[in-house]
């Protein structure tokens, strides 16, 4: 099997040690990765942002850079979302037909991290081992736009010595939403607030997620808080192992 | 009022607006505790249900269907209605619908009219328009009562007083409703059921004396003819049968093709919005009957921007809305904000996309972006309108109204970054460089410009030295 992986734009600038952790599990997985320099963005944000016509560039350069590669594996559930549920509609909006084919077949070969370990490959238990309370925050791209559903929860407990914690109204959105918290940055941050205090209640030492821009935006608030809750993506407690951390 | 006529809009756009709102610990308390529990209650009810699933895909289905074929619909309406001793008149805006009720008030000689909750009247500014005349309309519902002796305006569809918690409804009607009719007794207390008994006093003069009735409608059955309120206090079964004129006005979407889909929707609603198995109060009256109830039944069919709604493929979904307010109830942004921050009758997702769409976009271009697109709004609507779908598009339609804005400048300028590997290389060089010079410890703290808000509340790591495909080339490729 061809494993491409897609980093995303962001973890690609701003979270490196996400896309390093990808590949660590992978590899001790026993398969290979590739990384095509030519990737670049899904076009998320331009599209949620009503920019729809400047992501289509963006929708092909992704099905060019990927097309060939059996499985595409993203460290993001918005990324995935986007390229699962908008890329189709782009290219039926905007595009010659032969991108319109391009896109439907290259999609289903599009998985996003925690899934691509449980449905694709069928494991659990991928040898990690993390002795630390966590506590996972289901994004809401990975609850709904996904339907994850219990997936990275499964995954994680099966990590040796991790403790996981449950925080209250898990469910409940950060407030992030992409330029969402630039646009309405106060109902965001009162959205954040209530997030953060629900994060402290959990008693976790460190706060997971499949989204690092939403750990962005929580452990940013909680940084300005002084709390010591250690924000890392759910791959990055998953490449743990014994004597790493 | 905007000229189309959907009351109250233009005033401030919605992150002005919300952020008023949020100063108000009071009403995010009010929120907070009033929206959980209608939250827990729904769930729980739906949950009841073991084909709940396959009835969303019913009501979604039904509405879909009327949707595409409306124009017979509301024809096969009009025929049923005139059948059964109703008059049917079409008002094309909110003016027009304005004019017919007063009309029609003023030729039975009234200058009275007892009202049930519509959201329609609420929406052409019917109240508003019908005091011009000399003519005063009382509303029956408790939480319309509330806010029409506040001189407020409704914040929520289900609950349009949910901003005011008990002791602000005491002082209230302490105050004013001796200005309306019937004072409130002496000593009034804030218990629910006193303030119940305050009102059903107050309320009980006018039914009695009221000869018009203006309603609204849930449904209306196009092959009987029949129309349909549901709702939990009994004060609308007073004015279907108590007057001598009955005068609806309900939105052209409102109509369904049969009597047995009511079947569908009468589960679904209840549940949806007060989390009950059915509605207290469940009427239904097709045309007038002699000797029973009211002698003239008029049905107005208001269009106010909703064929032109329809004509959109993706925007249409919102007019299969039942106002159940499901959305609202499960919506962080209106847990927080409250339904005034939304600027229209219709608050909240539902009312991000709908009023939008009524108005025009650029009359109400920042509600489509007071979301964070979460989809706890979808998942709970129970005619599975995919509401951030309809979000997203129309946040298109309003990008394309404003031509080139700075950021749509600033956007252009980023897509072409982000179409190219090497410029992104080069910009990930920059920012890494730049916002490590900005840092302290690692993170940066206030930013000036656009991204003020942000910071305000949040540290933003520093980029690192390294992005990703740097490491990559510098560790994987050579080997
Ligand atoms: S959009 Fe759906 S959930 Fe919201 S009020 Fe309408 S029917 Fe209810």
């Amino acid at each position: 099997m061809r494993i491409a992986l897609f980093i995303t734009c962001f973890n690609d600038t701003m979270f490196p040690e996400t896309g390093r952790a990808v590949v660590t599990v992978l590899e001790r997985l026993g398969h290979t990765v590739e990384f095509p320099q030519e990737q670049t963005c899904c076009g998320q944000m331009h599209f949620n942002t009503g920019y729809r016509p400047d992501a289509v560039p963006l929708v092909a350069r992704f099905a060019r850079t990927f097309g060939d590669y059996d499985a595409v594996v993203t460290p993001s559930a918005s990324c995935a979302g986007m390229v699962r549920e908008n890329h189709p509609r782009l290219a039926e909006e905007y595009s010659p037909p032969a991108l319109v084919r391009q896109v439907a077949e290259l999609v289903p070969r599009v998985h996003e991290f925690t899934e691509f370990l449980t449905d694709v490959l069928g494991v659990t238990d991928v040898g990690a081992s993390f002795p630390h309370k966590v506590a996972y925050h289901p994004t809401c791209h990975s609850l709904r736009g996904l339907r994850l559903g219990d997936r990275p929860e499964r995954l994680l407990r099966a990590v040796k010595d991790l403790e996981l914690v449950d925080i209250p109204s898990a469910d409940s959105c950060c407030g992030f939403g992409g330029t969402f918290a630039v646009k309405n940055a106060d109902t965001s941050a009162a959205m954040l607030a209530d997030k953060n205090a629900a994060v402290l209640d959990s008693g976790a030492e460190v706060l997971c997620a499949a989204d690092n821009s939403c750990l962005m935006h929580i452990g940013g608030g909680l940084s300005r808080q002084g709390a010591t809750v250690r924000t890392m993506h759910l791959a990055e407690i998953l490449a743990a192992t014994e004597g790493a951390v | 009022m905007t000229g189309q006529g959907v009351v109250w809009l233009g005033s401030p756009s919605f992150p002005e607006a919300a952020r008023e709102a949020l100063k108000d610990s009071q009403l995010r308390a009010n929120l907070k505790r009033a929206t959980g529990t209608i939250r827990d209650k729904r769930l729980a009810v739906a949950s009841e249900l073991d084909d709940w699933e396959a009835l969303r895909e019913a009501g979604a289905a039904i509405k879909k269907r009327t949707a595409r074929h409306l124009d017979r619909y509301l024809v096969q309406l009009e025929e049923s209605v005139t059948a059964a001793g109703g008059t049917v008149h079409w008002a094309a805006d909110a003016g027009e619908a304005n004019r017919i009720v007063a009309e029609l008030v003023r030729a039975t000689g009234e200058r009275e009219v007892v009202k049930i909750k519509s959201m329609a009247t609420q929406e052409i500014g019917l109240n508003e328009h019908l005091a011009e005349q000399g003519i005063t309309a009382y509303e029956t519902d408790l939480a319309e009562l509330i806010v029409q002796l506040g001189d407020d305006r409704p914040s929520h569809i289900l609950v349009p007083a949910i901003h005011k918690n008990r002791t602000e409804i005491r002082d209230l009607f302490t105050a004013e409703m001796g200005h309306w009719g019937q004072p409130a007794p002496d000593g009034l207390g804030d218990d629910p059921a006193e303030l119940a008994e305050a009102a059903r006093r107050h309320l009980r003069s006018k039914f009695l004396t009221a000869k018009v009735a203006v309603s609204g409608a849930n449904f209306a059955c196009a092959d009987s003819g029949t129309v349909v309120i549901v709702e939990s206090e009994g004060n609308g079964r007073m004015c279907l049968t108590l007057p001598e004129t009955l005068i609806t006005v309900m939105g052209i979407e409102k109509v369904v093709p049969t009597w047995s889909d009511l079947e569908v929707f009468l589960q679904l609603l209840p549940r949806s919005s007060t989390g009950e198995r059915m509605n207290p109060y469940t009427s239904t009256w097709t045309g007038t009957t002699d000797g029973d109830g009211p002698s003239a039944f008029h049905l107005i069919l208001l269009d106010n921007g909703r064929t032109d709604t329809l004509a959109d493929e993706v925007g249409r979904q919102a007019l299969a809305c039942i106002r159940c307010s499901a959305c609202l109830n499960v919506c962080p942004v209106f847990e927080r904000t409250g339904g005034h921050a939304y600027g229209s009758v219709y608050p909240g997702p539902i009312g991000a996309v709908l009023t939008p769409q009524l108005v025009g976009v650029e009359n109400a271009a920042s509600l489509p972006f007071a979301s964070t697109l979460c989809g706890a709004c979808y998942d709970a609507c129970p005619v599975k309108i995919d509401i951030p779908e309809v979000l997203a598009h129309l946040r298109a339609k309003v990008v394309e109204s404003k031509g080139r804005t700075p950021e749509a400048l600033a956007m252009k300028a980023a897509a072409t970054v982000l179409d190219s590997p090497r410029l992104l290389g080069a910009a990930q060089k920059a920012a890494s460089v730049g916002g490590r010079a900005l840092a302290r410890n690692g993170r940066i703290g206030r930013m000036p410009g656009p991204l003020a808000g942000w910071s305000d509340s949040r540290d933003t790591p520093a980029p690192p030295a390294e992005s990703f495909r740097t490491w990559w080339r510098k560790n994987r490729e050579t080997e």
